[in-house]
């Protein structure tokens, strides 16, 4: 089991532009109506590099911003960046250029396409230097992630910053792999609590038979959960939210579940 | 840290199938790179192709997994005894403690760009065989073997592009020392297919001759494909005589697709691999390149090997053996390291006609045979990414 401590979070989703704006409706004090993505800024980024990012790199880089305390430096805490599906919006245009007989794929297009390219663009945006992974595990991303996460703050004694981000493929291979809508989420992990922070997780990795998924009594946030695999991480976004120690199951694979405890702070 | 044995290992690439083809092609002097004659692409570029792969589909349960990459993800699979290894432990240990951890950059993709080319004209819609889940999402080749070698611990996929399967050791080492699995498969797949081979001419990348690691007249990469893979145990369980002693990651914070120019990140990724391994530059008797053959790239590497090495320790890539593998870089490097530890040699740099006078480490264009305890081996990607590895003699 592992123990590590919620630094930071950040969330954007369909109506659910920020952490701040969101807790509420998470909480469960306020109805969920749905809504429009934030507009995606990534101010972070340097204007060339801003231009050239796409949306999916653009949303990873506000959600990560949202979970970084003031008194934490980006180039400070490590960052594993997951994701299903990664640069879906390039790898349908470069498909598309493929499949003409000029097969012309632009230079930018091509290195946009790395399923690390918001690892990329955020360790420029930051100047940071530190450890960066991206990992795709399908509908399991954010538990895969979170556990790569936990197991590199614990075992590294470093903070971590965790982005699981999620946006919907273009026709025609939205039919093929259906994702209604886009969500992000980011978690700063650390080995040692601040004083300022969320609350202690524990984190376990255990056999297909120890419990069923945990959902969103809301069935706006539920269909959400269910969507789109960085949402899977709605069931603790609610916990944090509402401060509440809880014990939550996040399937991982058909064959495992990540048991995630949370005690909050105070 | 605490080190772990590479109890099982394999490789499959241009050179062949299995340990022994690589080592014998190594030995022999024999690049496995040819003029490009991948179907349908007409590229003036040499590329390492896997004879063999179009014609030996997965079959039975898993045959919805059917694509290039799976291909050579069950041939590999299925070379120098590792998937009876494998079999073994998942005994020992039970299938819910074995972590399946791989790294790939493209995975199935293959099959989406043949599909783009057989869209209906009316509706646009991929043809109905169309598996997105099991060819082209990131996760396939992860999803694929953990069945095949039915394992029920975590398993992920890595994709930080070219140091995709040397950052899966580090993401082992840590699950393992965290107690969430006691043992990992680990390794890489990674297959031709359209969008690397023309998005690489895309960035002026790709030479038209087989690549010259460190040449003066170097002029790019050539592309190959393979699949390696580890077995990685703790010392008291595991059986072998060859150890993961450290792992160091990085990023550059400096471009998408090209290197720091005086190569920090390279360099912070070796110490952070030295210091966690505990061992002294002076102890590396081998250093394996990332050494893709580009200009930037090897002269980036090569200032940041030089700075912690001088000229005193052999180098080479072995990219003009197998090209530039990309996502499955990064355990063929590891794989030959263990070669030449067990084989006692440093393998020279292929196609390395004239030393490029600004190199200031040592370049090995003859074969050294030697004692080799210690290699560090490079994996650097696109987006900054570089991961390095420290492997050993088991003490």
């Amino acid at each position: 089991m592992i123990r590590v401590f919620v630094e930071g979070v950040g969330i954007i989703g369909p109506g659910l532009p920020s952490w701040n704006e969101s807790r509420h409706i998470l909480a469960g004090r306020q109805v969920y109506a749905g809504g429009e993505l934030p507009r995606l800024s990534a101010s972070r980024l340097p204007a060339a590099e801003r231009r050239r990012s796409t949306s999916v790199t653009r949303l990873a880089i506000d959600v990560a911003e949202q979970a970084l305390p003031p008194q934490v430096r980006a180039d400070e805490v490590a960052t594993v960046f997951t994701s299903s599906g990664g640069e879906v919006e390039i790898i349908h245009k470069i498909f598309e250029e493929l499949s003409t007989a000029e097969r012309l794929i632009s230079p930018t297009q091509f290195h946009n396409s790395v399923h690390n390219a918001a690892s990329g663009y955020w360790s420029i945006a930051t100047g940071s230097r530190q450890p960066s992974t991206s990992l795709s595990c399908f509908d399991d991303s954010f538990a895969i992630g979170l556990l790569e996460t936990a197991s590199q703050a614990s075992v590294e004694r470093t903070g971590v910053l965790l982005v699981a981000y999620d946006f919907p493929p273009l026709q025609p291979i939205l039919r093929a792999r259906p994702l209604p809508a886009p969500f992000a989420v980011s978690l700063l992990l650390a080995p040692a609590p601040s004083g300022h922070g969320f609350g202690e997780l524990t984190i376990n990795f255990a056999g297909a038979d120890t419990g069923d998924a945990s959902r969103m009594a809301d069935a706006g946030l539920e269909t959400l959960r269910s969507g789109n695999p960085a949402a899977r991480s709605l069931p603790l976004l609610a916990a944090l939210a509402r401060s509440e120690a809880a014990e939550l199951v996040c399937p991982c694979g058909e064959y495992g579940r990540v048991h995630i405890g949370l005690t909050p702070c105070g | 840290m605490q080190p772990l044995i590479l109890s099982a290992f394999t490789l499959i690439n241009c050179l062949g199938r299995g340990l022994d083809a690589t080592l014998a092609a190594l030995r022999e002097q024999r690049s496995g790179l040819r003029h490009c004659d991948f179907p349908d692409a007409e590229l003036d570029t040499y590329i390492g192709r896997v004879e063999g792969i179009e014609n030996e589909p997965i079959s039975g349960r898993l045959s919805d997994y059917d694509c290039r990459n799976n291909r050579l993800a069950r041939i590999g699979l299925e070379q120098d005894g590792f998937a009876r290894a494998v079999e073994n432990a998942r005994r020992r240990y039970g299938p819910d403690r074995i972590a399946v951890i791989l790294g790939t950059s493209t995975s199935g993709i293959l099959e989406t760009e043949s599909a783009y080319r057989r869209r209906d004209p009316e509706t646009g819609a991929l043809p109905p065989d169309f598996r997105y889940r099991q060819t082209q999402n990131t996760f396939s080749v992860g999803d694929f073997t953990r069945r095949y070698l039915g394992l029920r611990g975590p398993a992920s996929v890595v994709s930080t592009a070219c140091s995709s399967s040397a950052k899966v050791f580090a993401g082992a080492a840590r699950m393992i020392e965290a107690g969430l699995c006691d043992a990992a498969v680990v390794g890489g797949v990674d297959s031709l297919c359209f969008t690397t081979l023309y998005g690489f001419t895309a960035l002026e990348l790709v030479s038209s001759t087989a690549c010259r690691p460190a040449d003066a007249d170097r002029n790019g990469i050539s592309i190959g494909e393979a699949a390696g893979f580890a077995l990685l145990e703790k010392p008291a369980c595991g059986d072998g005589d060859i150890a993961l002693l450290g792992y160091g990651e990085s990023t550059d914070a400096y471009h998408m697709s090209s290197p720091h120019p005086d190569g920090l990140g390279a360099g912070e990724a070796m110490h952070k691999a030295l210091q966690r391994a505990g061992v002294d530059p002076r102890a590396i008797d081998y250093v394996n390149l990332h050494g893709t053959a580009t200009k930037a790239n090897d002269a980036a590497e090569d200032k940041a090997v030089s700075a912690i090495f001088s000229a005193a320790v052999p180098c080479s890539s072995i990219k003009g053996w197998t090209g530039h593998t990309l996502g499955a870089a990064g355990i063929v490097n590891v794989i030959v390291s263990c070669l030449s530890i067990g084989e006692s040699f440093v393998p020279r740099s292929l196609n390395t006609e004239r030393i490029d006078p600004e190199m200031a480490s040592w370049i090995v264009t003859q074969e050294l045979r030697r004692p080799v305890r210690t290699v560090l081996s490079n994996a650097f990607g696109f987006g900054g990414n570089n991961a390095s590895l420290v492997l050993g003699k088991r003490s």
